[in-house]
């Protein structure tokens, strides 16, 4: 009797299942959506506003910014002239950014080329694996965060926008605490950084943008130098759940360098607690050496990107199914251990 | 009574900006068969078809208004973010506040209505670094909110209390983004007419606006269109404050953040700009939302983008149009006077 109740109700459902339809979309990997079409509608909605989308209005939101900065990008010959429009545009404030402050002028001609000394020279930045990125469309990179200041999201971004063939932007996704620090949080909304919440990753991901999420946080970043290359706990694995719902591919980096830039040998607790920060990190250098000492040693640096890892070949709902979502979340997380492992070893000397 | 197919308009606060070009839109609207104002004082510009009623929405007589002329269509516009108009900060919020609870109760027992569209205004979100970026409709209402944004927070949870008391009805309650133009006046367009623009130092918001034919498009849309729910109203795209200064070709201030209220309130003190303490933090964190959802609903389809208003406020501004503060002429014998025809006439048909 109680078997045949459980017959009973799985059949119900699954009948249920069977009358609701399915979204009519493609997701990024040309696999069939497999998420339930919004009651009345032919899509789900993670892609019921890219149906909308394609019927927009040119000069409509939703459009990537990358797409409306269409002035033509400095070469040595025409440099000059390229400055003065730059200059004109800037001071008459005709310029696009997107809804999220991304001012891909900016970032792309102005401020990442600051950047280059840092990554070339500096650091010695290697890249690795860069043409596992997608050429076009949604990815989400997980990375490991570390050295006491988030440079290592810049030289992510710094090496997909330079490195990559499609040259892409990496949007990451920041705590909000940065941005409540003066000019440094509109400086991280000028180059494209987002706030680490569920609706700005998802809407960006929507938008087809390659999304950087370091799920370490703070306990990564903030971390001494005894814990260098250990991996913390990574969140409580929002970032899988936000892949498998948009059904976007994950792809684990492994950023070796960052550690050694500024290597944490003690945290001042007491003095964090006043400033309202979550870590106050004492350096060989800093704060002996004021100022001077917030330059980072010249470690050197690799950043592999790993094999994409599929997220649309889960069965419906796996977002839901939270025993998935930490085994996933630990899987990607001892991938990107191994990858710190290896490079590491390959890198030899931290710094020579 | 009301013929088939046709519409009884009633809408308050017509004398102020959006309420009067709402009125001007609907005039020659032949689907409309009555349209009617209240608010304290005439329209600055003459509506035709416009039937105006002097009469405070403060005021329980209100409730014999919406009976006596039997409309099936409230726009309730009447809540404004200026404390310069409405003389004071209590004043504002016995209009906002109290205002919208006597509207909605007097609309709750005319049996008539069967639309109702609220104006409220995204500062019920707050201005927040640890908002996303770009806010839904289901995005709880802001933690800290003072002034401005309490009023509409608290007139939002009127109108949704008397949703849930009159089902029948298609509520409307439309978030408006901050309102720029050639002619509109808030504290916003006071503030970016200043020569010099007093900012945050270190800060530099993601600015939204909304354009004000664009803002009157959208309720003249949810009249026309069958929706209900709670709309953002705004332009696509943004624009940072930086950004907005040089196109408007004025020149920033940079002060230090604990030394911008007692700015403001300095600026308020001595008439130079009403811009409330409590949208301070719109100048420091800024506020973008999300209008996809009255896009599909409605068909809203602004114009104007946020970087399109602002050049449009630049270069169509013409001098200050801004009404004077409020008088309180004797207006309750007015009021009776309509109300009597309403019943003469009621009795003869």
């Amino acid at each position: 009797m109680a078997e045949a109740e459980v017959i009973h109700i799985d059949t119900a459902r699954s009948a249920q299942r069977k009358t609701r339809e399915r979204c009519a979309a493609t997701t990024s990997s040309g696999r069939p959506c497999r998420n339930y079409a919004v009651d009345g509608r032919d899509y789900c909605r993670v892609h019921l506003n890219d149906a909308v989308a394609r019927g927009r209005h040119p000069s409509s939101s939703g459009r990537k910014v990358d797409e409306l900065h269409k002035e033509t990008p400095p070469t040595p010959s025409n440099f000059f002239e390229w400055a003065e429009s730059f200059i004109n545009r800037r001071l008459s404030g005709d310029y696009p950014i997107d809804d999220f402050g991304y001012d891909a002028e900016l970032a792309r001609e102005v401020l990442l080329p600051m950047a280059k000394p840092l990554y070339e020279n500096y650091f010695r930045v290697r890249t690795y694996g860069i043409d596992r990125i997608p050429a076009t469309g949604p990815a989400l990179l997980v990375g490991n965060h570390s050295g006491t200041i988030p440079l290592d999201a810049v030289m992510v971004q710094y090496a997909v926008a330079n490195e990559h063939p499609q040259k892409r932007t990496v949007r990451n996704v920041a705590a909000n605490l940065a941005f409540t620090i003066p000019f440094f949080g509109p400086l991280a909304r000028k180059t494209g950084n987002a706030v680490a919440c569920d609706d700005d990753a998802n809407e960006l991901l929507r938008r087809g943008e390659i999304v950087g999420v370091f799920p370490e946080g703070y306990k990564g970043v903030g971390k001494g130098w005894r814990e260098r290359y250990k991996l913390q706990r990574f969140g409580r694995g929002g970032f899988v759940e936000l892949a498998l719902r948009m059904q976007v591919p994950i792809i684990p980096v492994a950023i070796v360098g960052a550690e050694e830039a500024y290597p944490m040998i003690a945290n001042a607790k007491w003095l964090a607690k006043a400033l309202g920060f979550p870590y106050f990190p004492i350096t060989p250098t800093f704060p002996l050496l004021g100022p001077l000492g917030a330059l980072p040693l010249p470690s050197r640096w690799v950043i592999e990107f790993g094999d994409p890892i599929p997220m649309d070949d889960y069965p419906e709902d796996a977002a839901d199914d939270a025993m998935l979502v930490f085994d996933l979340s630990d899987r990607i997380r001892d991938t990107i251990q191994q990858m710190l492992y290896r490079n590491l070893s390959k890198r030899g000397g931290a710094f020579f | 009574m009301a013929a088939q197919g046709k519409r009884r308009v009633l809408i308050t606060g017509v004398s102020r900006f959006l309420g009067l070009r709402i009125a001007k839109r609907l005039e020659n609207d032949p689907s409309i068969e009555a349209l009617i104002g209240v608010d304290l004082e005439e329209p600055p510009v003459p509506v035709k078809n416009l039937e105006f009623i002097r009469v405070d929405i403060g005021n329980p007589l209100i409730a014999r208004v919406l009976q006596a002329s039997d409309v099936d269509t409230l726009i309730h516009t009447n809540i404004s973010s200026s404390q310069a108009i409405l003389g004071g900060r209590s004043q504002m919020k016995e209009n906002n506040v109290i205002g919208t609870m006597q509207v909605l109760a007097a609309a709750q027992r005319a049996d008539a209505i069967k639309k109702v569209i609220v104006k409220s205004s995204t500062a019920i979100y707050g201005s927040s670094p640890s908002d996303p970026s770009i806010l839904r409709e289901d995005h709880g209402t802001g933690s800290d909110l003072s002034g401005y944004g309490k009023d509409v927070a608290e007139a939002e949870i009127t109108a949704r209390d008397f949703g849930r008391r009159r089902k029948d009805v298609d509520l409307v309650i439309l978030r408006t983004q901050n309102v720029i133009g050639p002619t509109v006046n808030t504290s916003m367009t006071d503030y970016l007419s200043l020569p010099v623009l007093p900012t945050a130092l270190g800060y530099d918001p993601r600015l939204q606006f909304l354009h004000e034919e664009d803002a009157v498009d959208a309720f003249v849309r949810a009249m026309g269109a069958d929706c209900r729910g709670i709309f953002n109203i705004a332009a696509d795209g943004i624009v940072f404050l930086s950004q907005a200064t040089r196109l408007l070709g004025r020149l920033p201030a940079p002060v230090l953040l604990p030394a911008a209220e007692a700015l403001a309130n300095l600026m308020r003190r001595f008439d130079i700009v009403d811009f409330p303490t409590d949208q301070l933090k719109l100048i420091v964190y800024g506020r973008v939302v999300d209008t996809q959802r009255a896009k599909d609903a409605f068909g809203f389809a602004p114009q104007f983008s946020t970087f399109d208003s602002l050049v449009d406020f630049r270069d169509n501004r013409a001098g200050e149009l801004a009404p004077g503060p409020v008088e309180r002429p004797p207006w309750e014998r007015e009021l009776f006077e309509y109300l009597k025809k309403a019943q003469t006439q009621k009795e003869t048909v």
